[in-house]
């Protein structure tokens, strides 16, 4: 390389660096930043709602729920996001606990049950999605287990996967522990070890292994299930909800809004969207969760919310969490 | 007369005992002092490249007690073993591969050998969680071949999970780490000191064993580590396949919202770090590995494989098609799905483009770092230096989140306007991905002979004139080597990206996350296959410039 190609490329090199730079001094702002732990596909639509009925712009980061998390409470105060949605209740209280979230006016608050948002009132629920069985085709209905705990008996033995470090187990877990008791879910969990359930790193990837065939059910989301049988009907996993020992457990997606946020009054509006009717209805169709606003029915295949038996307990709480992981690390489960 | 000597008054005399002060100064900066101006510049570099660690031990010190049982806990302690059992054996793969590959594309009459130093190389631009799920989808136990044997009768392939899966994709996507550097110092390697040997009646094999590989043996050396640390911080490829790793619990701390907890068990993969420069520094020692003869460097007359060709080109033809062919394979069926729907030539592009400015930024920073950091290392060493030297590794052994989130807390504390810009992810990567430069960089200036510089400096040129005209040129090709690898690395990056790009500063790698994420692996199928095609044509070139270049 000639030194007039190395020096050309050194000036390209701090051009590149310099000229975003600057354009960023420029500012073409957006009304709203979002930091947001759900996909575009998903959550695309649901915000042209809002910018469309709104007439303003939103400006979103995606990355997943548990790193934009850590990111925001890094940030503190100096954070340029007014909004924070989350997929799971664990990251948003992670903020909450940071002091970061500002409390949602009552009239937001009052749409959704007491049991699916913050109880300070600093973020909402959603949508939620129900923890199921996924099952393939060896297995006949009538062999399905009406609870998780069955899975530890030897008739499943190395045909079950889960995923320890998701934290919807986790949270499936959590409340386990504080309904059961904390004898339930350590029996439980050794027993699932001692069955040789497989460990996956995600939801994803166990649905995918009971589609080869290479196991016979899964403790995931049901809303994974129903993506895959948009995409193809002919798809050979099914999802059954059981009945017993919070098997059903419902976990939410959330949105908060950031305390040292300059455009709460956008960012509070954004929320109202959300819990709107036509977003709503939109959640429902799109990727079938749980509607948690506007009266909105969930698709008819899943069982009716109300059916779902629910703990009286904070599945956000992060300290719970802890005891939760230490279980699992204890068990061998993690 | 001591007395006043030593009260500074007057000089001391040259070889005399020396103070104290000038005894410590000494062996903090070594023997040759180096110049003002390259010590800031190196120094500058170093802080920059410690932020993550320093990040580790802000939060680390906010509650120590904490942190000290997370890192006490046996299971920590078991996980570092197993972490450390994965890269001692992937490293160990990896040099069995690049050893002979190098000697075969650089020393032999192997047909093709240029293209085949390419595609051997190639590998790398595959993000190791594609390579990862590539292998899966082909040999998990119902996979692509299974469907191929299932005629003949086989109902399911041995399970490629854990220690042996996570072994072998990390080994084959590694393995172009050693690759280079060697490639490079083969090279540059003086064949006069090998003719030598043979004169004298060593055979071929002695020679090689006594002559070459010694000189060989920092480019091993610095290719290891890199290869060693790859392991250490990878998370994708041993989450896919279900390989308990120590960057497991980090991440599994990281999603816990315990960001104590998690910072501390990074602080162990520093000190895992340092442990194994201890050893490095052994291989490396302070042997002379510059050419003996005087005059411009020679190309060696190439080995002539005679009917050895042709189990050599089955070797690199099985290895390609193991590393390149099959997974490229599987994307293009992939995309070939995926096609159906239609291609967004427009957001590809965009995506492209992102990918490209980035990469190329963060190259372009690491190569002029890597220089500043690799002259002070080998042509001043001292306690100072090497300090400067190995900090520069702390944000390469650190996972790619531990990373982002360091640039994150002093981001918005200390360069608010520069947040979240094209800029800080530029910078992020350079000191993310700084040691893969100045490996090479380094390698490269300790075959230069410094008579050559010391010769120049005495017939008067000013330090500056000799950096340009003697030292650049000699060690062009493990810059261009060292950038190489940046780019390669930072093209792929996620994390950092995903943190600290501006919003809506969509890269392939981003787009291939966001397909991912969801299990729509089809669809990440065309970003990655447009990541090795924007990554093959520097490489290419790089392979075609070192051989014309020697």
């Amino acid at each position: 390389m000639s030194i007039r190609a190395v020096r050309s490329t050194a000036l390209a090199a701090i051009a590149v660096v310099l000229v975003p730079v600057l354009a960023a001094c420029g500012g073409d702002e957006a009304d709203l930043t979002m930091y947001s732990g759900r996909i575009q596909p998903l959550i695309g639509p649901a915000i042209d709602l809002y910018e469309k009925s709104a007439d303003k712009t939103v400006k979103v980061r995606y990355g997943d729920s548990p790193s934009l998390a850590a990111t925001l409470v890094e940030e503190g105060k100096n954070s340029r996001a007014d909004l924070f949605y989350a997929q799971d209740a664990g990251s948003l209280d992670a903020i909450e606990k940071a002091g970061n979230l500002e409390r949602l006016p009552a009239d937001i608050l009052e749409q959704v049950p007491e049991r699916f948002r913050s109880r300070d009132g600093r973020w909402i629920g959603i949508t939620g999605r129900s923890r199921v069985i996924a099952y393939g085709p060896k297995v006949k209905t009538s062999e399905l287990p009406d609870s998780p705990l069955d899975l530890v008996k030897p008739k499943w033995r190395g045909r079950v996967g889960w995923a320890p470090m998701n934290a919807s187990l986790q949270g499936y877990i959590t409340a386990l522990r504080l309904v059961e008791g904390e004898d339930v879910a350590r029996k439980w969990l050794e027993g699932m070890v001692a069955n040789e359930t497989r460990v996956f790193d995600s939801n994803v990837p166990i649905r995918d292994a009971i589609a080869k065939g290479e196991l016979d059910l899964g403790l995931i989301n049901h809303y994974y299930v129903a993506e895959a049988q948009a995409e193809d009907p002919a798809y050979p996993v099914k999802v059954h909800f059981p009945k017993e020992d919070l098997g059903s457990l419902i976990n939410v997606a959330g949105v908060g809004v950031l305390a040292s946020s300059e455009h709460k009054a956008e960012a509070i509006a954004f929320v109202r969207t959300m819990l709107g009717r036509p977003a709503q209805q939109y959640f429902a169709d799109s990727s079938k969760e749980y509607p948690l606003a506007a009266g909105v029915k969930p698709s008819k295949e899943l069982t009716p919310l109300d059916e779902i038996p629910s703990p009286k307990v904070d599945l956000a709480n992060l300290g719970d969490l802890k005891g939760t992981l230490e279980l699992m690390r204890e068990t061998g489960a993690l | 007369m001591a007395n006043v000597a030593e009260s500074g008054l007057l000089p001391p005399p040259a070889g005399a005992r020396l103070g104290w002060r000038a005894a410590a100064a000494r062996r903090l900066l070594g023997a040759r002092r180096p110049p003002p101006l390259l010590l800031a510049l190196g120094l500058v570099v170093a802080v920059a490249a410690a932020l993550p660690a320093l990040y580790l031990v802000v939060v680390v010190a906010s509650d120590g007690a904490l942190a000290a049982d997370a890192v006490l806990a046996s299971r920590s302690l078991h996980l570092v073993v197993r972490s450390l059992g994965l890269a001692a054996a992937v490293t160990a793969g990896a040099i069995a591969i690049a050893v002979p590959l190098a000697w075969l594309t650089v020393r032999s009459d192997l047909p093709g050998r240029r293209a085949w130093a390419t595609l051997a190389t190639l590998p790398l631009v595959i993000p190791s969680y594609i390579g990862a799920y590539v292998f899966l989808t082909v040999l998990r136990p119902k996979g692509l071949l299974q469907d191929l044997l299932g005629p003949l009768g086989i109902q399911e392939l041995p399970p490629i999970y854990g220690f042996a899966g996570a072994w072998l994709v990390l080994t084959l996507f590694t393995y172009p780490l050693v690759l280079i550097p060697l490639r490079a110092a083969l090279r540059r390697l003086d064949p006069s000191l090998e003719e030598a040997a043979r004169v004298m009646g060593r055979s071929p094999l002695s020679v090689f064993r006594t002559v070459v590989l010694p000189q060989l043996a920092p480019a091993i050396g610095a290719g290891s580590v890199l290869v060693a640390l790859y392991v250490l911080s990878d998370f994708g490829a041993v989450a896919i396949l279900q390989f308990d790793s120590f960057t497991r619990e980090i991440y599994i701390a990281f999603q816990a919202a315990q960001r104590t907890e998690a910072a501390a068990l990074g602080m162990v993969l520093v000190l895992v770090m340092l442990v194994l420069f201890a050893v490095h520094a052994r291989v490396r020692g302070a042997r002379s590995l510059h050419r003996a003869s005087p005059g411009t460097q020679r190309p060696p007359a190439p080995v002539r494989l005679g009917r050895w060709r042709w189990p050599a080109l089955g070797l690199c033809g099985g290895l390609v098609a193991i590393t390149l062919v099959m997974p490229i394979g599987v994307l293009l069926y992939w995309a070939s799905k995926d096609l159906a729907g239609g291609l967004d030539a427009a957001t590809i592009l965009g995506e492209s483009t992102n990918s490209l400015l980035a990469a190329a930024a963060a190259a372009g920073a690491a190569g002029v770092a890597a220089v500043i950091v690799a002259v002070l290392a080998v042509r001043f060493p001292g306690y100072a230096t090497r300090a400067i030297e190995r900090v520069g590794y702390a944000g390469y052994a650190l996972p790619g989140i531990v990373v982002a989130l360091a640039l994150v807390f002093f981001g918005t504390r200390v360069a608010l306007p520069l947040y979240q810009t094209l800029a800080m992810l530029a910078f992020a990567l350079t000191i993310h991905y700084l040691p893969l430069a100045v490996g090479p960089v380094g390698s490269a200036l300790m075959q230069v002979p410094p008579r050559l510089e010391e010769a120049a400096r005495g017939l008067g040129r000013t330090p500056i004139q000799v950096f340009r005209t003697i030292t650049r040129p000699l060690v062009t090709s493990g810059v261009l080597a060292g950038a190489a690898l940046v780019f390669l690395h930072a093209m792929k990056e996620l994390p950092a990206t995903l943190l600290l790009a501006p919003i809506g500063f969509d890269t392939l790698a981003t787009d291939i996350y966001r397909q991912t994420t969801t299990g729509f692996f089809e669809a990440a199928a065309i970003p990655a296959l447009i990541l090795l095609l924007i990554a093959a044509p520097p490489l290419y070139l790089l392979n075609v410039k070192g051989v014309s270049s020697s």
